[in-house]
């Protein structure tokens, strides 16, 4: 009889594993994909697939370059790759989303340690570079194919600020048909990826619903014209499912869950009434990204039967 | 009233023997038989090589209060007394018994006099038996109650949330009789006013059989409760059945309630009805190496490979081998281990199940958290241990865990985490043991100070 193997129990695992969270987010990012590629054109895909394909080279190439085991397998790049195409225009030159990708991957989630090291979100770190290295390209906003108007050029964030807008366009921006980045404009395909998530538990819908109601609760009480209007516009949706439930840069409980939520849509309104309101949803994030060991330590879960250690 | 439901896991149950009665097996050539089957002090043996033994002899007496004491479970001659390795590295000395196959049962057992409270004590004390469920912990030293009103309910656990085992399965459903009588005597000799059967909704046919036996008796309920790992685990039993939350470092009984296996209930009903103390157990054999899984009668001390080759042997070799389920089951290096009092399945699994996936990146998933049946943080707990912080895992409760595995279950990272929890106690343990040795030390330099100045004066 040849050894047996011998291990600390359990000796059982569940079937999950980092690469098939990564496939269900990548799969919620699909109809959004879609969504873009119709609305925004073919250019859409292209993006978001060299995007996606050079993140992965990029994980892969550092981790060969300093002999580290390569971890591309988890999919988290491709993820990572998707957001940042998700987050400029379909106009956007190739090589400037190459840069964000490079600042992602390279910049916040390599020299920090790869997957689960980073403590701010790559994604949106490379928006943030990219916005304002090319800040004419990144808001370079495409009219969808096929539209002329001004509604559909315009983003509704410009809208807003006009006040040019009425509920009879309301459906219009729902399905996305409307200036912006590839990933925020279509709000039904991003929240059916969001449901997706749910429905499968990779997320739970605590961030994105505190993420969305406090930003619709606290655009009220700054006096924004049209609060409910503010949550379909400036890639709030991408950010509260996609970006601000990030495992890595999020608390982990779901009392801090709440907390993150709330200060993402605090401070996403505070901007947008108060300051120029590009790149709110980003910068709240990355704001509330930074707090987050501190909100982990401070919602640490009551353990069941403890009394307080001395 | 509202009670927050604890986390836990949906393991799968592969309860594939709960169909099958338990076949007995030949008496094998030897049985070697540990003198340690429970927590506490082993115990001592009273044969020496050459002696002829009978069933139900006593081979070793106890070895102190929190002990049990040994029987043989065969007839024959003892071959050995001497050292044998154990599962968890330690040495122990056990006994080994040539057997003659006749299984002549030993002259002297009689059902012994039990009229009091004091007398059940000693006479489960006398069984041999321990916590059959797999903690091992003596039965007579739970039950000896210093203040009887203390108790406020008696839980039988027959949770059996472990996948595969379905030994505490049969017992409920084979021994109803051995339950009901067991039941009895808790109530008179222990006054207990409520009796409360735990069992998984995985086993509808148990708790319909014990619900019938609850209808003819006073006090007694059957509660059907989630199939949700641990289920079974004493703390989450408690708090399941009765609401109660045993603080941290206490008792159950803190809580007023004691937790027994239904199958430790059925064998001491046995003992004090006939005489005949613990010497066989009902084993579940299986797992994705054995070819003919089954529920097994096995004498105590008889050798793992024996229940095997009394399963058919492995159909595609085994690679892994454990005592009990495979959440909280012992891995053993071979398969001359025996079967023991607390032996309540041996497990065997093929290269496929065998190998475990290798651990990646934390990506701070929070399911460890999410799963965690005691609330803790278990990740946190890890990050706290590789940095060696004591204060910290203090802080994160780390003594608390009760090493249930759910928090390396579902993590899909594959990270260790109740592994390296198990560390941390050990961690925690010895910053105690230096505190403590320390404080000493201070303490008897001050006196020696003391000592010389009251000397010079």
């Amino acid at each position: 009889m040849t050894e047996l193997k011998v291990s600390v129990s359990p000796h059982l695992r569940s079937s999950r594993t980092t690469q098939k969270i990564m496939l269900d987010v990548i799969i919620a990012l699909c109809p959004a994909l879609i969504a873009a590629s119709v609305i925004f054109g073919l250019r859409s895909l292209l993006l978001t697939a060299v995007s996606a394909a050079f993140c992965v080279v990029l994980e892969f190439a550092w981790e060969k370059l300093m002999k580290q085991p390569v971890t591309v397998s988890d999919l988290s790049a491709v993820v990572t790759g998707m957001l940042l195409a998700f987050n400029v225009p379909a106009t956007m030159p190739i090589w400037e989303l190459m840069v964000g990708d490079v600042v992602a991957i390279i910049v916040v989630k390599m020299l920090f340690g790869g997957i689960g090291c980073n403590f701010v979100n790559p994604a949106l770190i490379g928006r943030v570079v990219m916005f304002f290295s090319f800040t004419a390209d990144m808001t370079n906003f495409p009219a969808p194919k096929g539209t002329v108007d001004a509604l559909s050029s315009a983003t509704p964030l410009a809208l807003i600020r006009q006040g040019s807008i009425g509920w009879e366009e309301f459906g219009q921006l729902f399905i996305g048909v409307h200036g912006g980045v590839l990933g925020e404009t279509c709000a039904a395909a991003l929240i059916l990826g969001g449901v997706y998530l749910c429905a499968r538990k990779v997320i739970k819908p605590i961030i994105p619903l505190a993420y969305l109601g406090s930003t619709l609760l606290f655009s009220w009480i700054f006096g924004s014209p049209q609060p409910v209007l503010a949550l379909f516009s400036g890639g709030l949706m991408l950010g509260a499912i996609f970006m601000a439930t990030d495992y890595v840069t999020s608390p982990s409980t779901n009392l801090g869950k709440l907390i993150f939520g709330l200060g993402c849509g605090l401070l996403t309104a505070l901007m947008r009434c108060f300051a120029n309101s590009a790149g709110a949803v980003s910068f709240s994030i990355l704001l509330m990204n930074l707090v987050v060991p501190y909100i982990n330590d401070l919602t640490q879960p009551k353990p069941f039967g403890g009394v307080k250690a001395k | 009233m509202f009670l927050p439901r604890l986390h836990g896991v949906h393991v799968p149950h592969r309860k594939n023997t709960a169909g099958m009665a338990p076949e007995r097996m030949p008496v094998p050539a030897t049985v070697t038989i540990p003198m340690s089957m429970h927590i506490g002090a082993p115990a001592e043996p009273v044969v020496k090589v050459g002696d002829t033994v009978k069933v139900g002899q006593l081979i070793a007496r106890t070895g102190g209060f929190v002990s049990s004491p040994v029987y043989s479970s065969v007839s024959g001659k003892v071959k050995k007394v001497d050292d044998m390795l154990m599962s968890s590295g330690r040495f122990m000395k056990a006994i080994t018994v040539e057997t003659d196959g006749e299984q002549a049962v030993y002259e002297d057992i009689k059902a012994p006099e039990v009229t009091d409270f004091q007398s059940f004590v000693d006479a489960v004390r006398d069984s041999g038996v321990v916590g059959l469920g797999g903690a091992g912990f003596p039965t007579a030293v739970k039950l000896a109650v210093k203040d009887l009103s203390q108790i406020e309910a008696v839980i039988i656990n027959g949770a059996e949330c472990e996948p595969y085992v379905t030994s505490d399965t049969r017992t409920m459903l084979d021994e109803v009789p051995w339950m009901e009588k067991g039941i009895k005597l808790l109530q008179k000799y222990l006054q207990v006013k409520r009796v409360v059967i735990g069992i998984e909704k995985n086993k509808p046919r148990c708790i319909e059989v014990l619900k019938g036996m609850a209808a003819n008796l006073q006090g007694v309920e059957v509660m059907a409760l989630p199939p949700l790992y641990p289920q079974g685990g004493e703390k989450v039993l408690i708090y399941n059945t009765t609401g109660k939350i045993v603080p941290e470092g206490k008792l159950p009984l803190d809580a007023g309630a004691i937790v027994m296996n239904c199958t430790t209930l059925a064998a001491i009903a046995k003992y004090i009805e006939t005489g005949m103390p613990l010497v066989e157990k009902v084993v579940t054999v299986d797992g994705s190496a054995v070819k003919e899984p089954k529920n097994v009668i096995a004498p105590i001390g008889a050798s793992m490979q024996s229940l095997f080759d009394f399963c058919g042997g492995f159909k595609s070799e085994a690679r892994k081998v454990l005592y009990g389920g495979p959440m909280m089951g012992i891995a053993v290096p071979n398969t001359d281990f025996p079967v023991m009092k607390n032996t309540n399945a041996i497990l065997a699994f093929d290269e496929k199940d065998a190998t475990l996936p290798e651990p990646t990146a934390c990506i701070r998933c929070g399911s460890c958290i999410d799963a965690c049946p005691l609330n803790l943080m278990p990740a946190a707990i890890e990050a706290a241990y590789n940095k060696r912080n004591v204060d910290k895992l203090r802080e994160l409760h780390a003594n608390l865990c009760m090493e249930c595995g759910c928090c390396s279950f579902v993590c899909p990272a594959k990270r260790m985490l109740v592994q390296t929890n198990k560390l941390a106690k050990g961690l925690i343990a010895a910053d105690n043991a230096a505190k403590k040795a320390e404080a000493d030390r201070k303490a008897r330099e001050a006196a020696e100070k003391a000592e010389k100045e009251a000397a010079v004066k």
